[in-house]
């Protein structure tokens, strides 16, 4: 969809100027010879090709791989403003854990009245084996990204928070690896904070999560992935080889004496934390998906009994429901006492008959999204569809309210792409990503920044044909 | 490491071998059609076939046996599952499979070779092509190979590696010497006669042997010399003792490693007491054909076992 209004560009000011964040950097640009940064731009696509940075589409007939087109332009973040940033990030995903708890434990926030029951009970993310039990350290959430975008020098939104399995990490550390290959020089002039522990600090936080049945020693941590045809597989290999841990599948795994074990040459060996990349639906074939031949059969008795800590914890998809996201507001506010220090995109339920009437006289200028919807599915963007589109989604809409909430479009903040013909700004969005611990939050200083690739577009997705750039915070 | 693992490096390795084998026998099968009659060249392509295991698919999708047609058919044909292209799909999805246990020098070359091994046989390969190919292939295990040996941990990840590439060579080595047994054994009493060196040339050149065999022989070429070099000479790394040797490195490094011997082991030494004291005139005596079938099976149960001990499966 086309932009409103007057975008906030992060490089450039009204007049044409380079903002301060980006002044080094554009100053380094501009002593580039051009056949330089041509043929660099065609590297970066050769080292992904070549790397296996690759994610899987699957067509008609098989899965195919592709690249994730990444821009070498960096998005940069100055310190102050990630400062800032961190604070609103912080308190978000707190707010988030103890809401967790509180959902599978005394519901105080439905008794308190500030969130409707229902929203809880028709959410396909919510797990009735949950209630009543508390995970290793009490946390949920081991690791979350928080979507974020821009509208103005100081108008940050959260606009989604994923804290079922947040993906993406890995691009925030090839792309940083690739920038610092093809351009060392940039990083001798400009401070930028390191992200590369990003696996080591996984891995700490993981491990203070040990369940009940650790046995001591050094804790044995696991990644459970469906395997190489999963879309993601690439990041999940990755993460356990960086992080030093046994990279696993359904079929690697066994409940053996009470423990889910891992086939290994030597034979059966437990697992103690299982960081999985499996929908809760594909854990455990005996409590959800019967067809299910990724999970581990009796893996949430396991877990229940105190045996493994499953990361995150099966029943977060709650929190992604964009029904609940709509309550943010209200539930950082219940938990932590405090003001949200990071806005929500203001948003619509049309479960509420008034605000269906809204959403229903405005589909043109509004972005309607299924509440369980996820990477760019299933929504609306009212600007840039035909009238035909919009007509066929008001139908389902009707029929299904409250499986819908709208937003306004907003006039998202855009960084300039490199392109044949020099710079041209492009919209972008900002995940970072947050680990929790017992030892407490942990956040990596940058995340994933997310471009849509095509002038105009507000649409980010990678499945979309969205790309990405590395996100840059500048050091004091 | 995981049983899954340990299978996916030994078959990923298996699966390199053997392209790189098959990339030899055609190579080998491509210089004597070239300098020979038309008949010979249509054997020499049947014999090609019959080695690989492959003449129920082809006969099914082909009449005659034409060079163009055989290697199109042995590297890429979609009537062959086991052709090359579909070897490095194999090499690849493996190398994926044990990415954390494998370098990301390994997993470059691996990466960087398939993607280009892929596209050249996306398409028919014709006669000019066809040298391109071969060569495309021989480089890559070489190139997986180098990388492997320079940056993989010595545990024991690296041996199931390597159990799977002398497995797999020493099945090919056989099968390509049981293959012409026939056309060396009556040559043993006309020793350094007119018979068909070109046929002995051709063995040697299949296991990439001619050269440092003409080097060692003073350029004489003799059936007994050959079937000694390829079985018995354990200098030359793609005879069968060879082989035999840097399997039993590798089940003794396994051994070692778990702190207990598996059956593998067990079926090696078994073998070595029936095998490794013959000398090339017992191995003639006892049949040269009969040695090899006994050689193959039991290189086959040694990997079975290996599968078994090491909980490749569930």
């Amino acid at each position: 969809m086309q932009a409103r209004g007057s975008n906030f560009d992060e490089m450039f000011d009204g007049e044409g100027d380079t903002r301060p964040a980006y002044a080094e950097f554009c100053r380094w640009y501009g002593e580039q010879p051009p056949a330089f940064l041509r043929r660099k731009n065609r590297e970066a696509d050769d080292t992904f090709r070549r790397t296996g940075i690759t994610f899987n589409v699957y067509g008609e007939n098989e899965a195919e791989e592709r690249l994730i087109p990444f821009d070498m332009v960096p998005r940069i973040i100055t310190a102050p403003e990630w400062r800032k940033l961190s604070r609103g990030i912080e308190q978000r995903v707190r707010a988030l854990n103890s809401f967790l708890y509180d959902l599978y434990h005394r519901q105080e926030i439905v008794r308190a009245g500030r969130l409707p029951e229902r929203l809880l009970h028709r959410n396909e993310a919510w797990l009735a084996n949950m209630v009543g039990f508390t995970p290793p350290g009490g946390i949920y959430t081991h690791i979350v990204g928080i979507d974020l975008v821009r509208t103005g020098p100081d108008e940050f939104f959260v606009l989604e928070d994923n804290a079922r399995t947040p993906s993406g990490v890995s691009y925030m550390l090839e792309n940083r690896e690739t920038m610092m290959g093809m351009f060392p020089d940039l990083f001798s002039r400009i401070g930028v904070e390191s992200v590369s522990n990003y696996p080591r600090r996984l891995a700490r936080s993981l491990a203070a999560c040990v369940p009940p049945a650790f046995s001591g020693g050094k804790p044995t941590v696991a990644v459970l992935t469906p395997g190489i045809y999963n879309s993601a597989y690439f990041e999940h290999a990755f993460l356990a080889d960086q992080m030093g841990a046994e990279l696993v599948e359904g079929s690697d795994l066994r409940v053996v004496e009470g423990r889910v074990q891992m086939r290994t040459t030597r034979g059966y060996k437990p697992i103690d934390v299982l960081y999985r990349r499996v929908d809760d639906d594909y854990l455990d074939p005996l409590t959800f998906n019967p067809d299910s031949a990724l999970g581990v059969p009796g893996i949430m008795d396991v877990y229940r009994a105190g045996g493994i800590t499953i990361a995150n914890a099966p029943g977060t998809g709650v929190a992604d429901d964009k029904a609940i996201y709509s309550f943010m507001p209200e539930i950082v506010e219940f938990y932590t006492g405090e003001k949200p220090l990071l806005p929500n995109v203001q948003t619509w339920r049309c479960a509420d008959k008034q605000s269906l009437a809204y959403v229903l006289d405005n589909l043109a200028e509004l972005v309607v999204k299924e509440v369980h919807g996820s990477g760019g599915y299933g929504m609306l963007i009212g600007p840039t569809s035909s009238k035909r589109e919009i007509a066929a989604f008001r139908e389902k809409l009707v029929a299904r309210p409250d499986n819908y909430i709208a937003q306004p479009t907003l006039a998202l903040s855009t960084c300039p792409i490199y392109t044949a013909k020099g710079l041209a700004p492009r919209h972008v969005d900002l995940r970072p990503f947050v680990l929790v611990s017992p030892e407490g939050i942990d956040i990596t200083p940058g995340g994933l920044t997310r471009v849509a690739l095509k002038k105009g577009s507000l649409v980010v997705n990678s499945s979309q044909g969205g790309g990405t750039k590395d996100t840059w915070v500048l050091k004091d | 490491m995981l049983g899954r693992t340990a299978n996916s490096l030994f078959w990923m390795f298996r699966y390199l071998e053997r392209a790189e084998n098959t990339a030899r026998l055609l190579e080998a099968a491509l210089r004597m059609a070239l300098t020979r009659d038309l008949v010979t060249a249509e054997a020499e392509w049947r014999s090609v076939i019959a080695t690989l295991g492959l003449q129920g698919a082809y006969e099914a999708a082909h009449d005659g046996y034409d060079g163009l047609q055989v290697w199109n058919f042995v590297l890429r044909g979609p009537s062959n599952p086991g052709n090359v292209r579909e070897m490095f799909g194999a090499v690849r999805s493996n190398a994926r499979q044990a990415r954390i246990n494998i370098s990301s020098d390994v997993w470059e070359a691996v990466n960087a070779n398939w993607m280009a091994i892929d596209k050249l046989l996306a398409r028919p390969a014709g006669q000019t092509a066809v040298g391109e190919v071969l060569g495309a292939i021989r480089r890559a295990g070489t190139q997986v190979h180098g990388a492997f040996e320079g940056s993989i941990l010595r545990d024991e990840g690296y041996h199931f590696a390597r159990a799977g590439t002398f497995i797999e060579r020493a099945d090919s080595t056989a099968r390509i010497l049981d293959m012409k047994y026939f056309l060396l054994l009556p040559s043993l009493s006309y020793v350094g006669s007119s018979l068909d060196t070109g046929q002995w040339e051709q063995v040697l050149r299949s296991v990439a042997g001619a050269r440092v065999y003409s080097w060692l022989n003073a350029g004489q070429i003799e059936a007994r010399g050959i079937v000694e070099f390829v079985v018995l000479d354990d200098r030359f790394p793609r005879s069968l003792a060879f082989c035999r040797n840097a399997l039993r490195d590798c089940l003794g490094a396994l051994a070692r490693n778990h702190g207990v011997e598996g059956r593998a082991a067990l079926l090696m030494r078994d073998a070595d007491t029936r095998m490794s004291y013959m000398t090339v005139d017992q191995i003639f005596e006892a049949g040269l054909h009969e040695f090899l079938v006994d050689f193959l099976a039991s290189n086959a149960a040694i990997a079975q076992a290996i599968a078994e001990d090491y909980r490749f499966h569930a």
